[in-house]
């Protein structure tokens, strides 16, 4: 103990500052399912096995091709014990078929080729994979997954060791379901998106009262109003999803507190329309021009997300359409509650404008702490 | 907008990496059956380096009794020595495995705590990091080792009132030349870098104790300074700081930079060429060897994007700053060089951080980012000529422009939900 103390004294300095590192242990695994078989191909840094399994057996610094041919058996012995194909009750049995050498951008690699067999073809791979996380938890092994022309990938950690892949047709429509789900959540708790439609749709079930003193009255047919909410939600869908593409496919990029602020902004001014009615019959057009904006702050989700370069068109449609399912949810559940109320005091009063003025609020505190990068509430 | 969920971010990033684990299995398509037994593939790192001597034993005896603080505590220290010597992150992996026992733990024993949070330090882990350093010295106020750890964490974050205070704490309990270097690198940054640079000197000349680590770390401190101060003197700086301690590969790409700025990147090329395992000093070279129009530049700017890619893959973000100028420099993609030195500046706010999201911003042209570089400069009152040029240069940010802003000092880093610097969720960058 004492003798450490006095270590890390000297050491003081050196700890303190900051690491530079170069590139840490990856192991490169390739996964190729046809029926019951997988044929898999695993690169392992010799640094690493000789860390494991101490492959330098002369000690002079140097690993030669002998060496490495020497530990062969116990090089697969190691790794294939601790990489399992299968589920584990069936797991798939795995042997290596060949051992060949390639050199990485960080230093040489043992190559093991192998093959395994499953009871039956998969429907879905669960991979677990072990490799050296007892030695070096900042391992990783980085998987690809080869089926029927379709590559998939996935990355192993300490934390995240098992994995399973669907195979196939079904994994693009997974990810069609996954970007779509996202799409959905994504504007039902965006409440900045929900409040700016419904600034537009609240005066949809009132018309312009041409009685002097009273402002509104209750709209008189249901399909003018389903109309006027028709075109002001295609409206927003069409310049959003103009954006939106735009800016997932790189075309324009916006500063995303410029275009959070102009969020926040769409949805004061929207409200505020309400309450001092500047456009009406043209609300349409509102949606139009500020969707363009909130198209940006999709966009700025899905970047999140991540794009698979592969399926990028499928990521963009499905959140594209989740978005548009998730606003006609909304708007479904809305305008036949807000026909039913139009008539009523609450609605003319209580909804429509004290909620107009909620919501202009709310978005004014928005705008201020996206604008000055304040924490004031959550939005 | 800031409602939305993360769990399936993750299984969307696996899909997301593939394009860049494409590349990263790419470069090297072709295995292999070498011809001949004796065929060296791999050079380990030397063993008769003090760090690896004792290695042997000390992984014995925590072996031996893997319930035992005192022999994991050895043997990861040993191997945090050795990563800083090797510069090999494979080393804090082992070293976290050694402290396998206690590394979930908050409340660890002091010492592991320590070494924790040295460990992820790192790899750029600052904020858990500080986590840890915070405990230690609630239970020991007088912790040097903590106190300075923190402290330089805290100034590479820009959080420098905090780091200051450590450093003002650091002098009572460790030699005083630490709490000078402490507190001068922290001037360096907050537009004192004569009264820093006059303090460092008086101390390296006049105090009694000062080891070969303070030395070093002095003179690499003054060389910088003197660096982008336009000071001439750096090189002799720099060249103390390597005679202290010639293993410090930061000293050594500090001392690359003056001298490719210099002009010099034959030199440049002689220093490193031994070098190339190491990123942050393989990115100097090829530097050094494209200044040069030599042949070699092709392989070590192809070996670079093979390793940038690599790490892409596996979903790190520890090298935005040098991937930033790998980008701008090197791969003459300065689109990416911004993407990638805006995401570095939320983490990390050194000099060097402010001179490649400056030099990206100008030649994007990006008005957003050079306002953030105005920002800085002004915020920090940071002296850096060059920067401060080419934030005079570039064009006036349009009328009201919004952007993303810097924390300010001691404010709490916007870590989370930026892609960039989220291991796992980041989006497919091109090389």
């Amino acid at each position: 103990m004492r003798r450490w103390l006095i270590a890390s004294t000297l050491m003081l300095l050196a700890w303190a500052l900051p690491a530079i590192a170069h590139k840490p242990s990856d192991s490169y695994i390739t996964l190729n399912v046809d029926g019951d078989t997988v044929a898999g191909q695993w690169d392992i840094a010799l640094r690493d096995l000789d860390f494991a399994l101490g492959l330098d057996a002369n000690q002079d610094g140097d690993i030669t091709w002998g060496e490495v041919k020497a530990k062969q058996a116990d090089i697969d012995a190691y790794a294939l014990s601790r990489l399992r194909l299968g589920p584990a009750g069936a797991p798939c049995p795995a042997s290596a078929t060949g051992h060949l050498i390639d050199n990485h951008s960080d230093g040489a690699y043992a190559v093991i080729r192998f093959s395994a067999t499953c009871a039956a073809a998969p429907k879905s791979l669960a991979v677990g994979y072990r490799l050296f996380f007892d030695i070096d938890p900042q391992h990783r092994g980085l998987l690809r997954l080869e089926y029927q022309g379709d590559t998939r990938a996935g990355i192993f950690s300490a934390d995240t060791p098992d994995q399973s892949f669907t195979l196939g047709a079904l994994s693009k429509w997974q990810q069609f379901l996954d970007y779509g789900n996202e799409g959905i959540w994504h504007i039902w708790t965006g409440f900045d998106h929900i409040l700016f439609l419904l600034s537009l749709l609240l005066p949809a079930v009132l018309v312009r009262s041409t009685i002097p003193g009273q402002r509104w009255e209750p709209a008189a047919s249901f399909a003018d109003t389903f109309w006027d909410v028709v075109k002001v939600v295609t409206a927003f869908t069409l310049a959003h999803s103009i954006t939106l593409s735009l800016a997932a496919l790189g075309v324009v990029t916006l500063p995303s507190r410029l275009v959070e602020s102009a969020i926040a902004l769409s949805v004061v001014l929207a409200a505020l329309n309400n309450l001092w009615p500047v456009v009406y019959r043209k609300r349409w057009l509102i949606a139009f021009c500020f969707g363009l904006i909130h198209g940006f702050g999709f966009a700025s989700v899905l970047a999140d997300l991540g794009l698979p370069q592969e399926s990028l068109l499928i990521a963009l449609v499905a959140f594209n359409l989740g978005v548009e399912v998730g606003q006609l949810a909304i708007v479904g559940v809305f305008l036949p509650v807000a026909y039913a109320l139009r008539g009523s005091a609450f609605y003319q009063r209580g909804v429509f404008l004290l909620g107009s003025a909620a919501i202009a609020l709310v978005a004014v505190v928005w705008l201020v702490q996206r604008a000055f990068n304040l924490k004031i509430i959550g939005g | 907008m800031q409602g939305h969920r993360t769990p399936l971010k993750l299984r969307l990033a696996s899909a997301t990496a593939l394009a860049c684990a494409h590349l990263a299995w790419c470069v090297n398509a072709a295995p292999f059956i070498p011809s001949d037994d004796a065929q060296v593939l791999e050079r380990l790192p030397s063993r008769s380096v003090a760090e690896f001597r004792d290695l042997k034993a000390l992984q014995a005896a925590a072996a031996k009794a893997p319930a035992e603080l005192a022999p994991a505590l050895a043997l990861a220290s040993a191997y945090v020595r050795a990563s800083r010597v090797e510069g090999d992150p494979r080393f804090l992996g082992y070293a976290q495995a050694a402290l396998a026992r206690w590394w979930k733990d908050p409340q660890a024993p002091t010492p592991v705590l320590v070494l924790r949070a040295t460990i992820l330090q790192s790899s750029h882990e600052f904020d858990p990091a500080v986590v840890d350093l915070d405990t230690v010295l609630q239970r020991e106020p007088g912790n040097a080792q903590a106190l300075l750890t923190r402290a330089t964490v805290l100034t590479v974050q820009g959080k420098f009132a905090p780091a200051r205070a450590d450093c003002t704490r650091l002098a009572n309990v460790a030699p005083s030349i630490y709490a000078v270097i402490c507190t001068a690198a922290i001037d360096a940054m907050t537009g004192n870098a004569s009264a820093a640079q006059a303090s460092v000197q008086t101390a390296l000349q006049s105090m009694s104790r000062v080891d070969a680590a303070a030395r070093n770390w002095g003179e690499t401190l003054l060389g910088e300074i003197a660096h982008r101060g336009g000071d001439a003197a750096a090189e002799a700086h720099f060249t103390a700081a390597l005679a202290a301690d010639d293993t410090d590969l930061y000293a050594m790409a500090a001392y690359a930079d003056w001298l490719l700025d210099q002009g010099r990147p034959a030199e440049v090329a002689a220093l490193l060429k031994d070098r190339a395992r190491v990123d942050i000093l393989l990115l100097r070279l090829a530097l050094a060897q494209q200044a040069l129009k030599v042949p070699e530049a092709t392989n070590s700017i192809q070996t670079l994007r093979a390793r940038f890619d690599a790490s892409h893959a596996r979903g790190d973000t520890v090298h935005l700053r040098e991937n930033a100028r790998f980008e701008l420099s090197l791969n003459g993609d300065a689109r990416s060089a911004l993407r990638y030195a805006v995401d570095n500046q939320k983490v990390q706010r050194e000099a060097a951080d402010l001179r490649v999201l400056a030099e990206s911003a100008a030649a994007t042209n990006d008005a957003a980012a050079l306002d953030m570089v105005r920002r800085w400069l002004d915020d920090t009152r940071i002296e850096y000529p060059a920067v401060a040029a080419i934030a005079r240069s570039a064009r006036l940010p349009t009328e009201g422009a919004a952007l993303p802003a810097p924390p300010a000092p001691g404010a709490t880093p916007t870590k989370p939900a930026t892609p960039g610097v989220k291991p796992g969720v980041k989006p497919a960058v091109k090389p």
